[in-house]
């Protein structure tokens, strides 16, 4: 893992020591409300629905068992006693007061984290895989490049007053757990004859106008990454749109000007920009990669996880649906699930922090991930551990074997927090959960991914669900659209809206609907529901879903 | 005929704690909307709402919002209001949880 030098550590302390001035002054009035905005947002300090909303970034998703504790601490000491973990691998404090939040910003920095740049317009927290270094199927750990970007954009002079917010997600594998085809710009790690590159996407996003990032770049040289980054995005600050908010994003410039246009710009400017890279950042690269050579993985016989697994119903449940395949032998990834039914998703109390601290610490080389998917991920674990780990996990109800399945639903803290949201999620995620848990189907649909956002900006990530549900205001009440067959891997579609939306007492239903029709249509167990929705298309789910209209149809 | 004037309150959030406020006939802000200035009429809402972005140093984000006249003062009449009134659905907190 990265760990703060000198320098870091006192770029952040001055850092904190200005905003802490700068939230002093908002205090005793020499700030107006319109002259701290802008500095507070610098600093991921929000003002939401019932209260503020701190957001600190977790960098590509990867933490130590030192900094989740301390993230316990500031939830006991600062907060309500949970911390919600978000779609963009962050996690952010919902009952924050402004004048501890400086406080709170150095018992961060003591464990080397921040909240630089999770608002704004300028280039986010970026994510990346969080199997990252700990999978086998992937080119190479992308970490050590996240940490390259996180180093090179944070305060990078020329990108603090972008036209709109900048995201950047990097994975090493072919199978896109990053979403990647989704953000302004997506990289993923290829190999050409033996040779390591970067493929750049850009264009991508969500929100009102969803796109799918189209290929820039097939083969970049690693090398040039960061020159040709700053190509992309100062192309971007010159010809963005800051006459219209909803035409701000980079993925608007990329189709008003044609992507053909926009890469002869990046290109040209790319030129321009090489030659000052005089290999500084290689060396810092170098630097970073020692960091996050892997771990020493034991080589120990797997005898207690075969007599669990053969023993233990409950286990081996969890180690069917939790377990992902590890790179080393005897190992495994272990996704924790904080979507226990009926609970929020993507919320740690204290108390399962500090667990999954010291488990990380005691089981797995000190490391966790959060995943886009608001679930933990204990990413080098011994299977012989295995055990051990589960019963310390369901002490702390943190034992759900949901993962993939129907409960596992993203969602957006929607109307419950959020001062953009235009409907709630949160409840409507818990009772989908809910209700699946009672019809005891969840392990019969199999894999499905539900994705919930409170409004048209899309943290919920709806578009790319299976089943994506967008809570709207329509006349003063809360309505649900759903769209169907969306999808948010290495192949991203865009899920195609059902029809009229439904209201908030009839959403669960109308998903419950299209889910007993998939279970009628699917030609065999193993047939998933996008496999089924892919063969079938749209109708038979509306017709599922819209009995009446079906009918009339029919008549 | 000019449309029916749908009473207001205003509403911000308090600068150091974040939560929610309501103004009141003394100028000063109330956790709970119904104790509440009801205002009534349009001239006078305009005016009210200056008093209230005049306070900058103790609330952020004054706004108008629309309510009815209830039993125990004012009511929302949108859902979000009603929220911001109570606190969030998921927990036990906010609002909800002060006045218990």
């Amino acid at each position: 893992m990265y760990k703060y030098s000198d320098f870091d550590k006192k770029f952040l302390a001055a850092r904190n020591a200005q905003f802490r001035q700068q939230v002093a002054r908002r205090i005793d009035g020499s700030l107006t409300e319109d002259e701290f905005r802008p500095l507070r947002l610098m600093n991921g300090l929000y003002l939401q629905l019932h209260a503020y909303m701190l957001r600190v970034a977790i960098p590509y998703g990867t933490l130590n068992g030192a900094q989740m504790r301390q993230l316990a601490v500031i939830a006991d000491k600062f907060d309500k006693g949970y911390g919600h973990f978000t779609t963009r691998q962050n996690i952010q404090y919902n009952w924050p007061k402004l004048p501890d939040v400086p406080d709170i910003l150095d018992a961060l920095a003591e464990v080397n984290l921040h909240a630089i740049q999770t608002s704004g317009n300028t280039i986010r927290n970026v994510t990346s895989d969080h199997f990252a270094g700990a999978t086998a199927e992937e080119v190479n750990d992308p970490r050590p490049l996240a940490e390259l970007i996180r180093q090179w954009s944070t305060d990078h002079p020329e990108f603090q007053f972008l036209p709109r917010k900048f995201k950047i997600a990097i994975t090493g594998s072919a199978q896109d757990r990053a979403v990647t085809a989704a953000h302004d710009i997506g990289l993923r790690l290829v190999s050409r004859d033996g040779v390591e590159g970067v493929q750049v996407i850009v264009g991508g996003g969500l929100g009102r106008t969803p796109v799918v990032g189209k290929v820039i770049k097939d083969f970049l040289p690693k090398a040039d990454l960061l020159p040709y980054l700053e190509a992309v995005v100062s192309v971007y600050n010159l010809l963005g749109r800051r006459d219209n908010k909803y035409k701000a994003r980079i993925k608007i410039t990329v189709n008003e000007n044609g992507l053909d246009t926009y890469r002869d710009l990046v290109e040209a400017r790319f030129a321009e920009l090489r030659p000052l890279f005089s290999g500084v950042d290689q060396e810092a690269l170098a630097e970073i990669e020692a960091m996050f050579a892997a771990p020493d993985f034991a080589d120990k016989d797997t005898q207690a996880f075969d007599t669990a697994y053969e023993n233990d119903p409950v286990f081996r449940s969890w180690a069917d649906t939790n377990l992902s395949a590890h790179k080393a032998p005897g190992y495994a990834i272990v996704t924790v699930s904080l979507k226990a039914h009926g609970q929020t998703p993507g919320d740690a109390t204290s108390d399962q922090m500090r667990l999954l601290a010291d488990l990380a610490q005691q089981y797995a080389h000190d490391e966790l991930r959060i995943s886009h998917e608001q679930n933990v991920i204990l990413p080098h674990v011994h299977k012989s551990d295995l055990p051990a780990l589960h019963a310390a996990l369901k002490s702390q109800g943190l034992a759900t074997a949901n993962i993939g399945l129907i409960s596992d639903i993203i969602a957006c803290p929607g109307m419950d927090y959020c001062a953009l949201a235009t409907a709630r999620a949160i409840p409507v995620a818990q009772q989908i959960a809910v209700r699946f848990e009672e019809l005891k189907l969840e392990h019969e649909v199999g894999p499905l991914k539900i994705k919930i956002s409170g409004c048209i900006n899309a943290c919920g990530h709806h578009h790319v669900g299976h089943i994506g549900i967008l809570g709207l205001d329509r006349a003063g009440v809360e309505n649900y659209q759903i769209t169907l067959g969306g999808d948010g891997t290495q192949d991203m579609v865009i899920g195609e809206r059902a029809g009229p939306g439904f209201a908030y007492d009839e959403i669960v239903d109308a998903i419950e609907r299209i889910i007993r029709a998939y279970l009628e249509l699917r030609e065999t167990p193993e047939e998933t529901f996008l496999e089924a929705y892919r063969r079938l298309g749209l109708d038979p789910f509306k017709a599922a879903l819209y009995p009446e209209a079906a009918r009339k149809n029919a008549a | 005929m000019p449309r029916p004037f749908t009473p207001k309150v205003i509403t911000a959030n308090a600068l150091l704690e974040g939560d929610v406020v309501y103004l009141t006939t003394a100028d000063t802000w109330t956790r709970q909307m119904c104790q509440a200035e009801l205002i009534e009429d349009e001239a006078h809402a305009q005016m009210r709402l200056l008093d209230a972005e005049r306070q900058r140093n103790q609330v952020v984000g004054a706004y108008l919002i629309d309510v009815s006249k209830g039993e125990n003062g004012p009511e929302p009449t949108h859902f979000r209001e009603d929220f911001r009134r109570t606190g969030p659905s998921n927990y036990f907190h906010g609002k909800q949880a002060e006045v218990a």
